[in-house]
């Protein structure tokens, strides 16, 4: 018996796009020095949403220039508790906002709704309120008494998670006593721009907080500006590289979100549909633009027909479409150029000899769509085994023992996520401990949460984001 | 009359005592200008068996209990302490201190040895954490070895830098290759000596001397090498080891010459593990 939905969207007469965007420098939006305007399309039909600017490195400069004044004038003179304070402001607008933002989010991004609203919005406000309350325990830290800030901060983030990954960035730093140069990515710069809106209803200092739409060459322009002392980014690998090598001969400090081709390791004795529902969540949770997804199915032998057969039958339920539908699971994939790379690697799966297989489903015609899709017959030689591929494509490999498992999965470059799922307590603990990578969920996957460090081994990054440990990305201890 | 039985200073790798695979050794000669020893002269070879011999070491030495590595860190003070005599005349040689100056050094590198051996099973109690997330879920962060790292000896001392380049490492499970300042490679290899008697495995403790500019390029670009120390290195090198360690994103850090936590937490990742809590 299948199940029928009408069609349930969210009203976007919540939201108020303007037609064109400027810079936000010093507390002001203002117009680019010199800078031509990019479209951002909704990728789920195609549509203009709006015009944004192109900062130029002069707009570069001049942001820097003002967060530098706010950082001497203002930020550094604040206390910790006075600076929290505008954190809280920032949270209380979030959470009062919330829905704007989360539409605003689906239309610019192409995620569902019920992720937008469900998860990136409320975290990005929880990321605010809980680095709000470190501004005045920064001598709690673990980085000696009276840990200093960097001074400006140059911010660079993905289009994944627009408003959680600004949230990420902006609230440690903010609570830690450095001012922000901070560039969306070129897809997806619409939130950024309505929380420079709420960095002006929260009186935020003017130069505190400074938003530069743009594309890669606006942030080398940040990356390499002498002004800035510590850059974060969050994005590929291959980019990071290429900044880490940048930033070598200065003295920026610098922290690295970048690339994963995680592992979830199912073993034989796995509670088998709470499983599934961590596969899927762990794969198409966001179409699987998720730099920790778990893109690499390591199930045991012996369990893997019928584990597929359940995986299957759970795929088929998935809603494919409208991102605005309260009933939609998987949206549409952010922009051609993503959808190409998608389609790439997955026609490398086919090309190397893997069997590709998705549920029937209709897809929109309008807009960037990749269904819901496994490949068997993995080897762990393929490209789709190996390369990240930020796409709703999972690949499924098969293990005999715990130690097959184990080296299977640390057998990449990356670090950043594994899953473990398995009813054996002592098994979860051994296969944490094994596996190399910064975040482990056992019998759970793709949970977040500002209280827990994120971030990965090897070339997965540097440094950690949340918690404690991301607390040290925005300060200098005294032993430096 | 008796002829002294000189000392020849080898290389340290996976617990064996080779001379150069180069044959190439230079004449080190002490702070008066008289010559002193021949030290090996280490080649990207070399350097690359110390890599083989530190991998094939690191995950037992990382699986190790922290008080068993505790432990044997505390041995190796013990060992040094009956070694006692032989630093410091090789303190005065290099240094041209005063014998009351090197017995103070000496002290002193033993003291910071015991002091780092200490923070073996502390670390993880001081720096991970237990994290509060909601949700029914429990979640915790602890520190891990990242694996093998190459410090490059500072030369404000001829001893204390060594200790500061090789004991933290090892206490917070690394496996390490140390490449010993150029001017002062002679306590290097006896603390190896005194290493390779104190029950640390064969591996995990790996001792170059030679040219710090020769090597740290090989250092920098080596794809199995996961951080480094760059203590040891000059500035306009050090931000060349940065660049060219962005191949696999190595940690690379220097660090001020005194006693640090940081410089045990700085090799470590930290990992976050999230679980269920239900009935």
């Amino acid at each position: 018996m299948k199940f029928e939905y009408a069609p349930a969207p969210e009203s976007t007469a919540i939201v108020d796009i303007q037609s064109e965007y400027n810079l936000f420098i010093d507390g002001k939006f203002v117009p680019s020095k010199g800078g031509k305007r990019f479209e951002t399309i909704n990728p789920s039909n195609e549509k203009v949403l709006s015009r944004v600017t192109q900062a130029t490195s002069a707009d570069v400069d001049k942001a820097v220039k003002a967060a530098t004044e706010a950082y001497r004038k203002t930020w550094s003179k604040l206390t910790g508790t006075q600076r929290g304070k505008y954190l809280f402001r920032i949270a209380r607008i979030l959470q009062e906002r919330a829905r704007e933002f989360a539409v605003l989010e689906s239309m610019d991004n192409g995620k569902p709704i019920r992720e937008t609203r469900d998860t990136d919005i409320p975290l990005a406000a929880a990321h605010f309120f809980y680095h709000a309350g470190w501004a005045d325990k920064l001598d709690y830290a673990g980085l000696g008494k009276n840990p200093k800030p960097h001074g400006v901060v140059g911010q660079i983030i993905p289009w994944n998670f627009p408003m959680l990954m600004l949230a990420w960035k902006v609230a440690p730093a903010l609570a830690t006593g450095n001012t922000v140069v901070l560039k969306p990515a070129e897809t997806t710069p619409l939130t950024a721009l309505l929380f420079a809106e709420v960095c002006q209803q929260a009186d935020l200092p003017k130069g505190v907080v400074n938003i530069l739409t743009g594309d890669g060459s606006t942030g080398a322009a940040i990356v390499n500006h002498p002004g800035i002392n510590k850059i974060a980014f969050t994005g590929s690998t291959e980019v990071g590289k290429i900044i880490a090598k940048s930033v070598a001969s200065s003295k920026k400090a610098l922290t690295l979100e970048l690339g994963g081709k995680g592992a979830n390791i199912i073993f034989e004795d796995a509670p088998i549909d709470e499983t599934v529902e961590g596969i899927i969540s762990g794969i198409f949770f966001n179409q699987g633009h998720v730099c920790c997804a778990g893109s690499r199915l390591l199930v045991q032998e012996n369990i893997k027909d019928e584990l597929l057969e359940k995986l299957k039958r759970r795929m088929s339920l998935i809603r494919v479409g409208d991102p605005l539908d309260k009933n939609t699971d998987l949206g549409a994939i952010n922009s051609q150029a993503q959808l190409m790379k998608i389609r790439e690697l997955a026609e490398s799966g086919d090309a190397e000899g893997a069997q590709r297989w998705s549920p029937q489903c209709q897809l929109p015609e309008k807009g960037f769509w990749f269904p819901p899709t496994f490949f068997t017959g993995v080897s762990q030689a393929h490209r789709i085994a190996r390369e990240e591929i930020f796409g709703p494509v999972l690949s499924v490999i098969t293990f005999r023992t715990p130690s097959e498992a184990i080296e299977k999965a640390n057998n990449t470059p990356y670090g950043l996520s594994a899953g473990i799922w398995t009813d054996k307590g002592s098994r979860i603990l051994w296969s944490a401990q094994q596996l190399k990578a910064g975040v482990i969920w056992a019998n759970t996957f793709n949970k977040f949460d500002p209280a827990s460090p994120f971030g990965g081994y090897k070339e997965s990054g540097w440094g950690r984001e949340g918690g404690l440990h991301g607390l040290s990305a925005y300060l200098k201890g005294d032993f430096s | 009359m008796r002829v002294d039985v000189r000392k020849t200073y080898k290389l340290f790798i996976g617990g064996q005592f080779p001379r150069s695979e180069s044959g190439r050794s230079y004449e080190l000669l002490d702070a008066k200008g008289n010559f002193l020893a021949n030290p090996a002269l280490a080649s990207r070879k070399d350097l690359r068996d110390a890599v083989v011999a530190a991998r094939a070491a690191s995950e037992k030495w990382a699986s190790a209990s922290a008080f068993n590595r505790s432990q044997i860190l505390y041995r190796v003070a013990e060992v040094m302490e009956g070694r006692r005599e032989q630093f410091v005349s090789e303190v005065m040689a290099q240094e041209g201190v005063t014998k009351a100056q090197a017995i103070k050094q000496v002290d002193a590198a033993i003291d910071l040895w015991v002091w780092y051996a200490g923070w073996c099973d502390k670390i993880p109690t001081i720096f991970g954490s237990t994290n509060p997330v909601s949700g029914s879920f429990y979640n915790f962060t602890t520190p891990e070895p990242v694996g093998v790292v190459a410090a490059f000896i500072d030369g404000n001392s001829s001893l204390i830098d060594i200790v500061h380049g090789i004991a933290p490492i090892l206490a917070g499970g690394n496996v390490v290759i140390a490449i010993a300042n150029e001017e002062y490679p002679l306590c290097a290899i006896t603390l190896s000596e005194v290493i390779a008697t104190s029950d640390v495995p064969g591996g995990v403790v790996n001792v170059l001397t030679g040219r710090t500019e020769e090597l740290a390029p090989w250092v920098a670009s080596h794809m199995d090498i996961d951080g480094v120390d760059g203590s040891g290195v000059e500035p306009a090198a050090y931000e060349a080891v940065k660049r060219d360690g962005a191949d696999n994103l190595k940690r690379i850090y220097r660090f001020k010459a005194e006693g640090s936590p940081q410089r045990i937490i700085s090799f470590m990742e930290n990992k976050t593990v999230w679980h269920p809590i239900g009935i």
